[in-house]
Parts: C-alpha cells; structure tokens; sequence
C-alpha cells in the first residue's frame, strides 16, 4: 500500500473517531434531552462516515472494485438518523421533557403538542402559564 | 501506521461506547435512554467496520447493515410506543 493511500485512509479513520468520541461526550455531557439529541444525531453520523469512507477506500485497495455493501450502509444511516431522532423529538415534546432554564418561549411546546400554529408571544403580561395562547 | 492507527480508533469507539453506557444507565428520563441506546447501536456499527479493516476482509458488512436495519426499527418502535401506547395500529 502506498504511503499517500495509508495517510488518506489514516487521516479518515482519526477523525471519524474523533466526532463519534465528541458525540458521546455531548450525549453525557449537555443538560437538555432536547439539546442532547443534537449531539449523537449529528456528530455520530459524521464519525460514522468517516470510518465507512475510509473502510471504502481501504476494501477498494484490497480487492479492486467498490463492493456495494458500505455504500449501502451509508446511505441508510444517512436516511434513518434524522427519522429516528425526529420520533425522539417528538416524543420528549409529549412527554413533557423538563426543559432547560434558558430555554426561550417554552410556552410555544404547548401550542405545538395541539398542533395550533405559533401564536405571537406577548411580553408585556407576566402571565407566562402553559395553555395561555390555546383561544384560536 | 494503519494499525497503530486503528488500535487508537478502536480505543476512542470503546471510550464512546463506555459514555453512552453511562448515559443509558444514569438517563433521567426514558427517552434519554433509548437515544443512549440508538447511539449505541451506530458506535458498535463502526466498531464492527474497524474490525472488518483490521481483518482486511469484507466480511462483516452484512453484519454492521443489519445491525443498523435492527436499531433503526428498534429505535422507531420505541418511539411509537412510548407516543401512541401501541407499535402497529
């Protein structure tokens, strides 16, 4: 193998590690579950192509022609990770997941579990109780 | 190089795999543990093409896509469940 193909496939292989190693990190690390769900979502689908662009160029070395399996397997992570964290989502928002303290207009999760459209928010009332803009 | 490289990045998806590991464990609410567990099925699918790459054989490809069919609808009928009460209706 030459150095230049090694170094390719190196370079691919270190930073798929590395975005998967920040996703978990993320995972443990963020306060939110919603703010959580952005960290392995996005960041393990990266490392995880890394590694199969790597594993692409390294099998494509070893036999010659690019086997249709990791394309395969990219192209189905790459379709299923935003469905499956979109059911998450969705269902963190009717379970009534405890919201982070800076989170802005958490009034608006209310509004949204009715599936009414987002009604402006008025700042002037200090009356900021859940179901206050249901009168549609 | 491409072992030494390899071990490293086998070290970084156990190190990942051990987080998740926690996350599943200590989740405060259920949710965080079925993304802990979805994020688990993804880390071990690049374990499994790391260990296919240190082999050198294409082997464990049909492994890591069915894998990856597993947690997807794993992880969808979690979800169905926890929002509808039922999976199929």
């Amino acid at each position: 193998m030459s150095f230049l193909m090694e170094l390719i496939i190196s370079l691919l292989l270190l930073s798929g590690g590395i975005f998967v190693l920040v996703g978990s990190i993320g995972l443990l690390r963020l306060q939110d579950f919603y703010v959580r769900l952005h960290a392995p979502t996005k960041a393990t689908t990266l490392g995880l192509g890394g590694v199969l662009g790597a594993s692409i160029l390294y099998m494509y070395h070893l036999q010659g022609y690019v086997s249709i399996n990791e394309l395969l397997i990219t192209l189905f992570l790459v379709i299923t990770a935003p469905v499956t964290a979109h059911i998450l989502a969705k269902v963190a928002m009717h379970h009534r997941v405890k919201l982070m303290e800076r989170t802005r207009n958490p009034e608006l999760v209310e509004t949204s579990r009715a599936q009414l459209p987002p009604t402006p928010i008025d700042n002037s009332s200090d009356d900021k109780k859940a179901g206050t803009n249901r009168e549609v | 190089m491409l072992d030494y490289t390899v071990m490293l990045v086998a070290v970084m998806l156990c190190i990942s795999l051990v987080l998740n590991l926690w996350r599943l464990i200590i989740g405060p609410h259920i949710v965080d543990r079925i993304l802990a567990l979805d994020t688990m099925y993804i880390n071990s699918i690049a374990l499994i093409l790391l260990y296919g790459i240190f082999n050198q054989t294409p082997l464990y490809f049909e492994a890591a896509l069915l894998i990856a069919m597993l947690g997807f609808v794993s992880s969808v009928a979690f979800g169905k469940y926890l929002l509808r009460g039922d999976i199929i209706e």
